[in-house]
């Protein structure tokens, strides 16, 4: 087995996502089948292979540095679930 | 034949001969939508009225002689591509609220084209599956066979194309979410190379695979679709500035100096006889029309589903960050604590398979296991391309089945995700490449369900793989065939 309860608890919480006691457990064994299936990657040398980050090769993009329409902020803040003033309202953040 | 049995290149005629309106095309579509929608659910959000009023803007701009070849047609839209003004969901509850306020570049293209919109299509939820199944809305069912999925995540684009409910659709292919679903429900499908239509204004997933593509009725129409999405857009530094040629003058030329590449590892382990015998016959046509025909390797594509779900995951892990429950979208009630409202909104928020992947994708990124999976993916992906880059030192394209077997029923791989993941096996490699690749249909199996042959060519060749779909298309008859519904 390759992923414990414990761990699928500390990938929870990095993922900031929330699990059952009864999720966790079908979870730990779906994670486990996929990543068993991960390991025949583990049958190739690959340590002279530089790895692909992008399939087709590019050089960084430059732009000028020019004020453009940007979008509006009524309409952008419209699709907060609680705009307020301006600003989106969120929970408390410090104590 | 009703209008919306068409294809776009026939609309066209008729409209340039002034022989029916926009206005016709489109109410013929609408009435085909209250006939089968019910049973197929290929929408999530429909468009009545704004596709009305954009008939009419066409029906005028054709009066006035100042239209194009899309001008009047009814198209519809992956809900994973932005509309100004109209919800888009991503087959999520977490964005079931989410009304953009721009358009995508290819919305904006297909705006300037004239082009009516009917709706916006389901799809598995962020374009995570290969059935449709995992949609908020819902599934899709397939045209061909209600028991049966349509293949995805583009399955409602992919259906509403199959099933006369728009005449031509726009999908994104991640892992094979356009082709693997055209072979589904029998029509064509096309993935372009990465970076020849700009992904402003699309969703991301997994960003070094993503891209969008059109589905049509026949090769001709894909090639007119991808010909008005395609192009450089500065505002996605990853499209890349080469001209758009018009892909439709590419369809007149035979075969007959080509040579075609069939991948020895086509025919592997899992393959349902009755698509590998199909597709062989499709082979043999091409032969037959002159082509020449060669075996070739591609030694590393067994590795690609387990590289694939290891790199997807993780940009998608990265990239479903932002849904947090602050700036747009879901937001879960009754947390007094930031990191709980946030851990509430995307455990409320998300469905099972996009929470599985982004566990998925954390874990692999994660310290202790960054070199173990992502870099270690990361260097078979390079293998992958590498495979490629001398089979297409040896042939102009390459042949081989979209999918392992015919469309399979809704509910039959749902409880187990690694055989879910596996249908994508022939799909995935093109995208680990960022190659352009086309599916089009190539039979039937003894139970009516369609079989798609799918041809793959090197960065930026679409001409080329359109000129052997055209080819394969014009010597059968597989795409007149349509669903009885």
């Amino acid at each position: 087995m390759k992923i414990t309860k414990e761990e699928v608890e500390r990938v929870a919480v990095l993922a900031r996502l929330k699990y059952s006691e009864e999720e966790k457990g079908r979870f730990v064994s779906q994670l486990n089948s996929i990543l068993d299936y991960m390991d025949q990657l583990d049958k190739l040398d690959t340590s002279s292979v530089e790895p692909t980050f992008h399939a087709v090769t590019q050089k960084n993009v430059f732009r000028e540095d020019a004020v453009q329409p940007s979008l509006n902020l009524e309409v952008t803040l419209a699709n907060g679930p609680d705009p307020d003033r301006g600003f989106f309202r969120v929970p408390k953040i410090i104590e | 034949m009703e209008l919306y049995q068409m294809t776009a290149h026939q609309l066209h005629e008729l409209l340039r001969k002034k022989e029916v309106t926009s206005q016709e095309i489109t109410q013929s579509v609408f009435d085909r939508v209250q006939q089968v929608e019910d049973r197929i659910h290929s929408y999530i959000t429909l468009l009545p009225e704004l596709a009305m009023k954009q008939a009419q803007e066409a029906d005028d701009r054709i009066r006035k002689g100042d239209f194009g070849r899309l001008t009047g047609i009814p198209v519809a839209i992956k809900d994973l591509i932005c509309t100004q003004g109209i919800r888009t969901t991503c087959g999520s509850h977490i964005l079931d609220n989410f009304v953009p306020n721009y358009d995508a570049t290819v919305t904006m293209k297909l705006k300037k084209a004239g082009a009516v919109f009917v709706g916006k299509t389901n799809m598995d939820e962020f374009a995570m599956g290969s059935s449709t199944e995992n949609s908020y809305f819902g599934p899709t069912r397939n045209p061909w066979d209600l028991e049966r999925i349509p293949g995805g995540s583009s399955g409602g684009s992919a259906a509403s194309v199959a099933a006369g409910e728009c005449i031509l659709s726009l999908g994104s292919d991640t892992g094979g979410s356009i082709r693997q679903p055209a072979a589904c429900c029998g029509i064509v499908g096309l993935k372009p190379t990465y970076g020849r239509v700009s992904r402003y204004g699309l969703v991301a997933f997994a960003s070094s695979l993503d891209q969008i593509g059109p589905f049509a009725k026949d090769v001709r129409d894909a090639a007119l679709m991808l010909t008005a999405i395609s192009g450089y857009e500065p505002r996605d530094s990853t499209s890349i500035n080469l001209p758009v040629p018009d892909y439709t003058q590419s369809l007149s030329h035979d075969v007959q100096s080509l040579v075609l590449g069939v991948p020895q590892e086509a025919f592997g382990e899992g393959i349902d006889p009755e698509v590998e015998a199909t597709v062989r016959e499709a082979i043999r046509s091409l032969e037959k029309l002159g082509a020449k025909i060669v075996e070739v390797s591609l030694p590393h594509s067994q590795y690609a589903v387990a590289v694939y779900y290891i790199i997807a995951p993780a940009e998608a892990s990265s990239n479903l960050a932002r849904y947090d429950g602050v700036k747009y979208g879901f937001r879960a009630k009754g947390s007094h604590d930031l990191l709980e409202m946030y851990k509430e909104t995307r455990s409320q928020g998300f469905g099972s398979e996009v929470k599985r992947r982004i566990m998925l994708g954390t874990y692999a990124l994660s310290a202790g296991y960054y070199d173990a999976y992502y870099r270690k993916a990361s260097q078979v992906r390079t293998l992958i391309g590498g495979d490629f880059e001398k089979a297409f030192g040896q042939c102009d394209a390459l042949l081989l089945p979209t999918a392992p077997t015919p469309a399979f029923k809704l509910g039959e791989k749902v409880d187990d995700p690694l055989e879910m993941y596996l249908s994508d096996i022939y799909t995935i490699p093109c995208n680990l490449a960022g190659l352009p690749g086309i599916s089009l249909p190539c039979g039937f199996s003894q139970t009516g369900l369609p079989i798609g042959l799918q041809i793959l060519g090197n960065h930026f060749q679409e001409e080329k793989i359109l000129r052997v779909a055209y080819a394969y298309e014009r010597n059968t008859d597989h795409h007149l065939r349509k669903p009885n519904l």
